[in-house]
């Protein structure tokens, strides 16, 4: 059988992963969104290992949830970025500084 | 090692090597192709993890939906990517470290001896994932699946309310306008002297 702490460990690599593709791609506001997303699918993966491990299935309803709330964060997300794209002709985060006082 | 194990292997390196990918790639429509592929393996790990109905979800919202209203929004934009990529090089050594960091981290805790156990038996063919889901999502769980149906409204509105253009000088109808208008808008009832007809002189 395979033992609980692969699938966390290949969820905290996961998590890793997304965490140095927000340093890396500091600029593209699509691909901070992926990133995003990848962080919300590990910490998917850790619930439903977990709900597996202990035959609770209150982690999946969990996950069912995150999903739900993940998919309207793509949704708005991308609209604010298709609304800054068309006011401002760029997606560079760094550009985007209007608030600094 | 058994070949469930070997199945979780191949799977769980598909997925993290694509989402080294999506981190790496140069071009925003490889990164939203690799996603998908890892979303698609993730959904394979969790019908291994006896999720089903999870996995089945996944692969419908997340690759049917989501990926592909990614794959929308990228293919509007004009995007200059080398404007985007740089500072990519620049950055690496400290977000490497980081990610090593709590990579190291993590494992650490989860190699210890409480996580370290192996997950129950399959349960037995006849039991279904999805009726187990949803006994529990309708009765325990009804108030947040409600709340969570709400989020989807509020997101709907607010997508479209953010991306909703008015532009000038677009023909296009006005109901209320139309069902105002009186007969004394359009109508205009003249009088005149009856005129002789054509080719009568």
């Amino acid at each position: 059988m395979i033992p609980l702490s692969h699938f966390l460990i290949v969820g905290a690599l996961l998590f890793s992963i997304a965490v140095a593709g927000i340093f890396l791609n500091r600029k593209n506001m699509i691909i901070l969104l992926m990133c995003i997303e990848l962080m919300l699918l590990a910490v998917n993966l850790n619930f439903i290992a977990f709900s597996h491990y202990l035959g609770d299935m209150a982690g999946q309803v969990f996950v069912f949830f995150i999903l739900t709330v993940a998919a309207a964060e793509a949704a708005i997300g991308l609209a604010i970025l298709v609304t800054v794209f068309r006011n401002r002709r760029t997606i560079n985060v760094q550009e985007l500084d209007d608030m600094k006082g | 090692m058994t070949f469930e194990l070997f199945i979780f292997y191949v799977f769980s390196a598909v997925t993290l090597f694509s989402a080294v990918r999506v981190v790496t790639a140069r071009n925003p429509v490889y990164a939203a192709l690799f996603l998908i592929l890892a979303f698609f393996t993730s959904a394979a790990t969790w019908v291994l993890l006896e999720a089903e109905f999870l996995g089945v979800v996944l692969v419908l919202v997340y690759v049917g939906a989501v990926m592909v209203l990614f794959l929308f929004v990228i293919m509007m934009l004009d995007i200059n990517i080398d404007i985007l990529k740089e500072g990519f090089t620049r950055y690496m050594p400290l977000g490497i470290l980081v990610a090593v960091a709590v990579a190291a981290e993590m494992i650490l805790v989860m190699k210890s001896k409480t996580f370290d156990r192996p997950i129950p038996e399959a349960a037995p063919l006849d039991s279904s994932n999805t009726e187990a889901l949803g006994e529990i999502l309708y009765t325990e769980y009804v108030y947040p699946f409600e709340i969570a149906a709400v989020i989807l409204v509020v997101a709907i509105i607010a997508a479209i309310a953010l991306t909703l253009r008015r532009r000038e000088g677009v023909k296009k109808q006005d109901q209320g306008a139309q069902i105002r208008t009186r007969k004394e808008d359009r109508l205009r009832i003249i009088k005149m002297k009856t005129e002789a007809k054509q080719g009568e002189r």
